[in-house]
């Protein structure tokens, strides 16, 4: 499964058969993606699938108990440099000193002892940073007090300004308005198009990414399928994943992963609409 | 121009030995404390920082029973509260107030057998009270020295550490993702915490060291939106609440009931709650002409997330 040679050193990110079992639970079974620089990679499965310990493990967070994960074709260490990280569920309190732009600027050199010393080559790089997330008109708020957009946007930034290769996101989209939701993908599709940087989303909600996302990581029960949206999203390979039928149903361009009424009676009165709503993983 | 100022200055007041060396220890530690307690009510950790104004009692009164200055005392009880309470695990967001209560608990348990270990001996209620509300004219010039020194270590590990401290403070998982060792900022800032406490008890006393630790450092975060002013503002306020309750309990001497001088430590305590309710009053004050509240509504957006 291991490509050596050309074929890892396109990949930014490669994942091999990747096992991960926490507390006698086998979260992850078998995992293998890769992704290729500039690539928007959507990470598609219910709450539980295991995307965030996928996430722990790509960041050197979370031992694996098998498998690889390669960052430019290196294991681990200096390579996740190369890594920018928007955490799940980021909450502050709104009375944390902390402007937005405060907390941009430690995208730059927060592992740095000492205090940062005020520049203007800072300064303005955290500046061009603010315009390029649209963020410089709450750039003075503090950070706590951003509506839940604004605030990914601001970890957006302080994610991108140490210029990783590979950005990602855990869960950016949960808890936003459509339009909110909308404009962040929007903004994320520009900057992996524009400055050739990575994305990997994780989301359980597909329909947000399908404009943008080149390719398709769905997470089911631990297991991945990976490939475009075309082949990925699909009656037979959803099915196949999940262990039991599952329907894919296309509305006005938009996609329902519908629980099949299928002999799988447990499934029986559930109106499962998208990962995990009325599938058990 | 000095008998104009004399019902503020009492007479003797800046010739007086004992109030230049509380002034300099006040000025020290409202610095100390100031930079500490920021981080502390960002991480909200004030029950920690309560915590250990309290077990300086124990510290306090074993220091007693050894014969040894009370500095020693608070200092060394303080590092074995936080190495303990970092063993029991204050670190896990979950269980922290557990550990950081169970160590309290066992440590004032200690604290009541030294007290009554020494009481059987000598008259302790002077002492104790000294111990529990703080004694700053009492203190020795000799303990300038070791003040400065710890003083100094305490900004040295902030200040080192500020930048990745101030990361994890916000989201662990940002900074351990950066390489940032978590675990270790945080047992390093768990010692200036406990240091930080060790020197408020010295000048207010342990049960008080509390207020200087989280009182100038919450009014500063209501006023400031940058870390580093709050900082400062949390150092300003606490050098003023000082200084005024130095003078302020100097003065006092000439007061009713007995004439002996009111506690400095309820001046300071006093004076800091008072900045820390009119810190509060531009808030308000913006809140009730309908200024931008905290967002909730796009955080609660129903529907989403099933």
């Amino acid at each position: 499964m291991s490509l050596d040679g050309s074929g890892a050193a396109a990949s930014i990110l490669e994942v091999s058969d990747l096992d991960v079992q926490l507390g006698g639970r086998r979260i992850l079974d078998g995992v293998s993606f890769r992704i290729a620089p500039g690539e928007f990679t959507g990470l598609i499965g219910s709450n539980g699938a295991g995307k965030t310990t996928l996430f722990r493990v790509i960041l050197g967070l979370q031992p694996a108990s098998a498998g690889r994960v390669a960052i430019e074709g290196a294991a681990g260490g200096r390579s996740r440099r190369a890594l920018g990280y928007v955490p799940q569920k980021f909450l502050i309190d709104p009375d944390v000193p902390l402007r937005a732009r405060d907390l941009v600027g430690l995208g730059i050199d927060a592992q740095r002892l000492g205090v940062p010393l005020p520049s203007r080559t800072r300064r303005e790089r955290v500046e061009q940073m603010l315009e390029a997330v649209d963020a410089v008109e709450f750039a003075d708020t503090r950070v706590g007090r951003l509506s839940g957009g604004e605030q990914q946007r601001i970890l957006i930034a302080h994610a991108l300004i140490s210029e990783p290769r590979l950005l990602l996101l855990d869960e950016p989209l949960a808890n936003l308005d459509l339009r909110s939701a909308a404009e962040v993908v929007r903004l994320l599709a520009r900057i992996a198009r524009e400055q050739r940087i990575a994305v990997l989303i994780s989301a359980h909600e597909i329909n947000p990414l399908l404009p943008v996302m080149d390719r398709v990581v769905y997470l089911a029960s631990g297991r991945a399928a990976n490939g475009t949206t075309a082949e990925i999203i699909r009656a037979e390979v959803l099915s196949k994943l999940y262990g039991h039928h599952v329907d894919v149903l296309n509305v006005h361009g938009r996609v329902l992963i519908v629980a099949g009424a299928g002999e799988d009676t447990d499934l029986a009165g559930h109106e499962g609409m998208f990962p995990g709503a009325g599938i058990p993983s | 121009m000095s008998h104009l100022l004399s019902p503020v200055f009492a007479a003797g007041f800046f010739e007086s030995e004992p109030v230049r060396i509380a002034a300099a220890i006040g000025t020290l530690v409202a610095v100390v404390t100031a930079l500490v307690g920021v981080f502390t009510v960002m991480r909200g950790q004030s029950f920690a920082g309560e915590a250990f104004g309290d077990l300086g009692t124990t510290g306090g009164s074993g220091a007693l029973l050894v014969g040894v200055g009370p500095l020693g005392g608070f200092v060394a009880g303080n590092v074995i509260a936080a190495a303990a309470m970092e063993a029991v695990g204050i670190q896990r967001s979950r269980g922290r107030d557990l550990a950081t209560g169970i160590v309290l608990g066992a440590g004032l348990g200690l604290a009541a057998l030294f007290l009554y270990l020494y009481g059987s001996e000598h008259s302790t209620t002077g002492t104790t009270v000294s111990i529990l509300f703080g004694s700053i004219f009492a203190v020795a010039s000799s303990t300038i020295g070791p003040v400065i020194g710890l003083s100094a270590a305490v900004v040295l590990i902030t200040v080192a550490l500020y930048r990745p401290l101030l990361l994890s403070s916000i989201n662990s998982e940002m900074a351990a993702a950066r390489g940032i060792p978590v675990r270790l900022v945080g047992a390093l800032y768990l010692l200036a915490l406990a240091l930080a406490a060790a020197l408020a008890a010295l000048t207010i006393g342990t049960i008080l060291s509390t207020a200087l630790l989280v009182g100038p450092a919450a009014s500063a975060l209501r006023l400031t939106r940058r870390p580093l002013t709050a900082v400062l503002t949390a150092g300003a306020i606490g050098i003023g609440a000082m200084w005024l309750g130095i003078l302020l309990a100097y003065d006092s001497y000439s007061w009713p009931p007995a004439k002996q001088g009111w506690p400095v430590s309820f001046f300071v305590v006093t004076i800091v709650f008072l900045v820390y309710l009119l810190a509060g009053l531009p808030e308000a004050r913006a809140r009730r002409r309908g200024a931008r509240p905290a967002p909730a509504g796009e955080r609660s957006a129903p529907g989403l997330e099933g």
